[in-house]
């Protein structure tokens, strides 16, 4: 178990966003999430990576809780890679600098080997020749991918993606899906909130349904897809197949 | 004296050149002063506003011990009162109180002091100008920052701050115009900057209107060539960016021209 969760319960004000989430993350793993919006998916996400707090229950990272230490409470998070729905990349840096600043001020390389694996992994995900580029001048899909090598320059243990093609036009989401496929194929440990069905059923290990801040069902892509237990994750599928 | 004062052209635009070729270098010496005083005033306003506008933006978390919470909430506190009480006096007020307060020190040294007091006064606009930037910014740049493994302090100087200020310039320009206006205030402590010295001139020979219409032109012609320049500046700062509405499907054409020139 790399990731361990139990009894998570985060509330917003009265609202209670998730409710008692267990859940097991073994190493390699790819995780999908998937559900209608409002179920608790990116809270939970954004919980791991702690960008959001959560009122009880426990989180551990490798056998640790990860609020055991504040202070490193940053060097867990540089572990855990998130890629946003909106990329959230640092509009000031060229497609390099975004790369490398997380290596040099994070990981303290020198700047040389942060270019070295910055300009590797963005070959990895196709930008090289658009490195000294602004980010600004990118499309949705390059902004995403940039997003993606800049978390992998970290050398995560764990990827969170949170819905990582939702911003973008259609034809661009493949590009986007192949890159998180290739590292899929690395055998990576990554938990993907997704809107992407046929994604989810082709790269994951095992899909998460979730539904009212509850994991409703868990199970391979084939039983969760073809052969849900839950009248609630038919009706969400059903839904989705006649969209 | 009877000489000078019947030479003087009784049209205003006469006079006025006759006044300014006469006394240029006591208003060049003002001048001087008034420029002196802003833009060390606005340079070390913005370094006060930089540190006051930080520690009224310093984030908590729910996962920040107690101590951490108490503390921020005490910074916010004391930081606001500089805030509201430097904004909410008029300039020439706190010159008056300041220097008299420290009237050993600034009693020989009227430049410095009112350098002291434009920097102390820029400050609090300055803390403002620099909050508003920070909290401008897209809450994900913050994200983006501490899901790489920064820390709250890297995470403001690498990423938030170059943003903020860039955001902020104009503000922060427009503060430095305002203040080559309002050193004037700075009279009423004698600081012999620009309007100072227009009523010295004025003093001598009893013109009024014409000196001040000399005045006046100097004024403008110092806020007019500061808000160029800083136009200039801020053209040159943007460059590298693209405001514009943008396709989230076409990369800019000048993403394609570097693909071009790489691969050419």
């Amino acid at each position: 178990m790399i990731i361990q969760i139990d009894h998570l319960v985060k509330r917003f004000g009265q609202n209670e966003v998730l409710k008692d989430v267990s859940l097991g993350v073994n190493k390699g793993e790819v995780i999908s999430i998937i559900g209608s919006s409002g179920s608790g998916k990116s809270t939970l996400l954004r919980c791991i990576n702690l960008l959001e707090s959560y009122q009880s229950g426990s989180i551990q990272f490798e056998g640790k809780n990860i609020l055991s230490s504040i202070k490193e409470i940053n060097s867990y998070r540089a572990q855990v890679g998130m890629i946003f729905q909106s990329f959230n990349l640092f509009s000031h840096l060229s497609v390099l600098e975004n790369c490398v600043i997380g290596q040099m001020k994070v990981l303290k390389k020198s700047r040389a080997d942060s270019e070295r694996l910055a300009l590797e992994t963005l070959e990895k995900v196709g930008l090289a020749q658009f490195a000294k580029t602004s980010v600004m001048t990118l499309s949705g899909g390059q902004k995403q991918r940039v997003a993606i090598a800049r978390t992998l320059c970290m050398e995560p243990k764990v990827l969170l993606f949170d819905e990582p093609t939702s911003a973008l036009d259609p034809e661009m989401v493949g590009e986007v899906l192949n890159v998180i496929k290739s590292l899929a194929l690395e055998h990576r440990t990554m938990i993907i909130v997704t809107h992407e069905m046929s994604f989810a059923k082709e790269v994951s290990d095992r899909v998460l349904f979730m539904d009212k801040g509850i994991i409703l069902e868990d199970g391979t892509p084939d039983q969760l897809f073809n052969n849900p237990k839950e009248e609630r994750t038919k009706e969400f599928l059903s839904r989705f197949r006649t969209q | 004296m009877i000489t000078i004062l019947s030479k003087i052209p009784n049209d205003l635009w006469g006079a006025s050149a006759y006044i300014f070729s006469k006394y240029a270098p006591l208003f060049y010496f003002g001048a001087k002063n008034t420029l002196i005083i802003a833009l060390s005033g606005t340079i070390i306003g913005l370094i006060i506003g930089l540190g006051i506008g930080i520690l009224r933006a310093l984030p908590v978390y729910d996962y920040d011990s107690k101590l951490k919470h108490s503390v921020v909430k005490f910074i916010r506190f004391i930081t606001s009162i500089y805030v509201e009480v430097f904004r909410g006096t008029p300039m020439m007020v706190q010159a008056v109180f300041i220097y008299n307060i420290f009237l050993p020190v600034f009693k020989n040294a009227k430049l410095f002091a009112g350098i002291v007091i434009v920097s102390i006064n820029t400050g609090a606009y300055m803390a403002e100008i620099i909050r508003a930037g920070i909290q401008s910014l897209d809450k994900g740049q913050n994200e983006a920052a501490r899901s790489i493994g920064m820390n709250n302090f890297q995470t403001m100087v690498f990423i938030i701050l170059p943003q903020a200020i860039k955001n902020a310039f104009p503000a922060i320009g427009n503060e430095f115009v305002v203040n080559i206006k309002d050193t004037s205030v700075l009279n009423v402590i004698g600081v012999t900057e620009l309007f100072f010295q227009s009523t010295t001139v004025a003093g001598i020979i009893y013109r009024f209107s014409d000196t001040f219409f000399v005045t006046a032109l100097i004024y403008l012609f110092l806020t007019y060539s500061t808000t160029l320049i800083l136009k200039y500046v801020e053209h040159k700062m943007n460059l590298g960016g693209y405001d514009g509405p943008q396709s989230q499907t076409t990369p800019l054409i000048k993403a394609h021209y570097v693909e071009k020139e790489k691969t050419l």
